[in-house]
């Protein structure tokens, strides 16, 4: 911690010509007035974060490593392993060559694209729809759409609306249900609200038609929200499991939070039947490595989103935060 | 505007020719607001077409259950002609929870896991936050935040794994203290370490992720009040009680209001899975009850009056709060 800041200061000294005090430099962020702190508290504030770090990357650390070991590795370990020995992806190829897991990420992935699309569709329109203040109705439909944050119907009665519709055991049930949060078309409502008027107000004049506007004037403006958005979204549908547990009556069905909750949280053993190859085979409980494996999978897609979009999660929050 | 409003005996019994002129000349009258709703629904029609899929998908999938919750007063029987057959039976179903003991303790274990996560959870994402704060460079923050709001984004079942990897009978530190000889740790099915254990995994998933909205408010404060107030001689801790506190306390009061709105809901994916493990006792809050009592055991009229009860309750909490808020001076959720 102290060196990282040490080493900021020290490229800084060099741009400013090495006008900083020679035993501790005075880190070139620091207001003049504020005095400099302490070596304890900075080495506690260093020791804080790093524990806070560890705590949070060090599970997934190990689950990784014993995800790439083979079975020796992880029999010498005595399970979990901290340090591989040697890297395969047999594991990896075990389960996704065919199989309970395959299909059930096929399903995740299918599940949430088609989710997000539809979810994001209909909160995009809505909160465009509701961004003007003063448009007609503007005021009802936001009570609406606020209503459902402040009261839930509760799950019986839309469980049995669910099969009343005849979505059970179909993948409807999954995202309909769950398709609009309010509290998403509220930050999306806050962010087109800012959008500057003139240039809408300009676009209307010329006869742009509403849609038109929203395309290509409001939509280009407001990537980092449309980006946040949609990885709220999309995590909702890729993290959720009751959902499935409950309106779906066919394992074969399951998406992968559900075979994840069963073979690895529950350790049941995965159904021997069927041909297929891959870990079906098996009929036994799954070994770690496989087990590793299948939280990994569970982990990747956001690992690879997450990247790209944490960079906006404060612009499309803070809109959010301050207006909604 | 006026001449609209205030009726003048002459022109009252005038009302139709008056509309036309109006028609004719109103553009004046529209440049000043005056316009009538027809005009303003003509000229919002696109606005509010836009809104339909999004109202369509809420009416059916909130709103219709809203009404469902008739069962509650109805002795539902999915055979017995489903809502519109089956016989009403009036506050019966209320009754029966209110005398059921079950009920209540699960209220009570409800309210205890609620309380113990606002002690222990709440205050986290604060002290984080103005950690954070502190730290000037800012590589280190920018490494700091991705890394601390990324377990908001893992599912429960990941969570729950995790935890169960770690600190399970077969996890990774009862494999080590295995090896020390010491025999029998196993953190995720004691009963009598629930709250905790549900406590950690929501600080291990959120309390990361918890510090953007206090970060953002730090933010915003104006920094030329921490110059004015250490060239007054204000030192490092009073800076942070006379001005960084005061600039929290409307997103601290506005998450409370928040959180006493959902006192009564605690992570019910989380709670769910580890239910078979911990045990009923420890584990059952409202919305597991409910799911136990109306979905596993199909008595759904007993279920949806349990679940009626937590959202009247819920929605009476968030408009309490919100009130308490307004005569404390905060803003709340919604502006008066």
């Amino acid at each position: 911690m102290t060196s990282v800041v040490d080493t900021d200061s020290t490229a800084a000294t060099e741009s400013t010509g090495g006008s900083a005090g020679a035993s501790r430099p005075r880190h070139p962020q620091r207001p003049v007035w504020e005095e400099p702190p302490g070596r304890v508290a900075q080495g506690l504030k260093g020791a804080t974060l790093a524990v806070v770090i560890l705590v949070v990357l060090g599970p997934l650390w190990v689950v990784l490593a014993t995800s790439l070991s083979d079975e020796q590795t992880i029999t010498e370990a005595g399970g979990l392993v901290i340090i591989p020995d040697g890297i395969t992806f047999d594991a990896y190829w075990r389960v996704l060559s065919g199989g309970v897991v395959t299909r059930a990420v096929l399903v995740s992935v299918g599940v949430t694209a088609v989710g997000t699309a539809i979810s994001m569709f209909a909160s995009v329109l809505c909160a465009y729809g509701l961004s003007r203040s003063g448009s007609f109705g503007h005021r009802t439909i936001l009570f609406t759409l606020l209503f459902t944050m402040l009261f839930q119907a509760g799950m019986i009665p839309t469980y049995l609306l669910v099969d009343s519709l005849g979505m059970r055991d179909t993948y409807w049930a999954l995202i309909l249900p769950t398709a609009i949060s309010a509290f998403n078309i509220l930050v999306l409502r806050a962010f087109f609200m800012n959008v500057a008027p003139e240039m809408i107000e300009s676009a209307r004049i010329d006869g742009a038609s509403e849609l038109r506007i929203l395309v290509q004037i409001v939509l280009p403006v407001s990537k980092a929200v449309i980006a946040v958005i949609t990885l709220f979204y999309a995590v909702g549908y890729w993290s959720s499991w009751f959902n499935a547990m409950l309106y779906l009556d066919h394992a074969d069905k399951w998406p992968l939070q559900l075979v994840l909750r069963s073979y690895v949280l529950q350790q049941q053993s995965l159904p021997s039947s069927g041909a297929t190859s891959g870990i079906d085979a098996m009929g036994q409980v799954p070994s770690l490595a496989i087990q590793m494996a299948v939280m990994i999978i569970a982990v990747v897609p956001v690992l690879i989103v997450y990247p790209f979009v944490q960079r906006h999660f404060t612009k499309g929050m803070l809109t959010g935060a301050i207006k909604g | 505007m006026s001449l609209d409003v205030r009726s003048r005996p002459d022109e009252s019994a005038s009302q139709r020719p008056r509309r036309a002129r109006r028609r004719t000349g109103g553009g004046r009258r529209e440049t000043r607001g005056g316009t009538t709703w027809r005009t303003r629904l003509r000229r919002d029609r696109p606005l509010i077409l836009m809104t339909l899929p999004c109202l369509a998908i809420l009416l059916i999938f909130n709103y219709v259950p809203i009404l469902g919750n008739v069962i509650a007063f109805q002795n539902y029987s999915p055979y017995a002609g489903g809502i519109l057959g089956s016989e009403f039976v009036g506050f019966y179903n209320f009754q029966r929870i209110f005398s059921d003991p079950r009920f209540w303790e699960v209220v009570l274990n409800t309210l205890a896991i609620s309380f113990f996560q606002l002690v222990f959870f709440f205050p986290i994402p604060i002290a984080l936050a103005l950690l954070l704060n502190s730290i000037l460079s800012p590589k280190v923050r920018t490494v700091v935040q991705s890394v601390v709001y990324l377990p908001h984004f893992f599912s429960w079942v990941l969570v729950v794994t995790i935890f169960q990897q770690m600190l399970g009978g077969a996890g990774l530190i009862a494999q080590h203290l295995r090896d020390h000889g010491i025999e029998g740790f196993d953190l995720m099915t004691d009963p009598a370490l629930f709250k905790v254990l549900v406590t950690a995994q929501v600080v291990w998933k959120d309390a990361g992720w918890g510090i953007i909205v206090f970060l953002a408010a730090l933010s915003s404060v104006n920094q030329g009040l921490y110059e004015a107030a250490a060239i007054d001689g204000a030192g490092r801790w009073r800076r942070m009680w006379h001005i960084t506190l005061p600039a929290l306390r409307p997103v601290i009061a506005l998450l409370l209001v928040l959180r006493l709105g959902d006192v009564l809901t605690v992570g019910f994916e989380q709670i769910l899975l580890q239910r078979d493990a911990v045990g009923a006792g420890a584990s059952e809050v409202l919305d597991t009850y409910v799911w136990y009592v109306g979905i596993q055991n199909g008595d759904f009229s007993y279920a949806a009056a349990a679940g009626l009860v937590k959202g009247v309750i819920s929605l009476g909490m968030v408009l309490l709060a919100n009130k308490a808020a307004h005569a404390l001076g905060e803003q709340g959720v919604y502006r008066k």
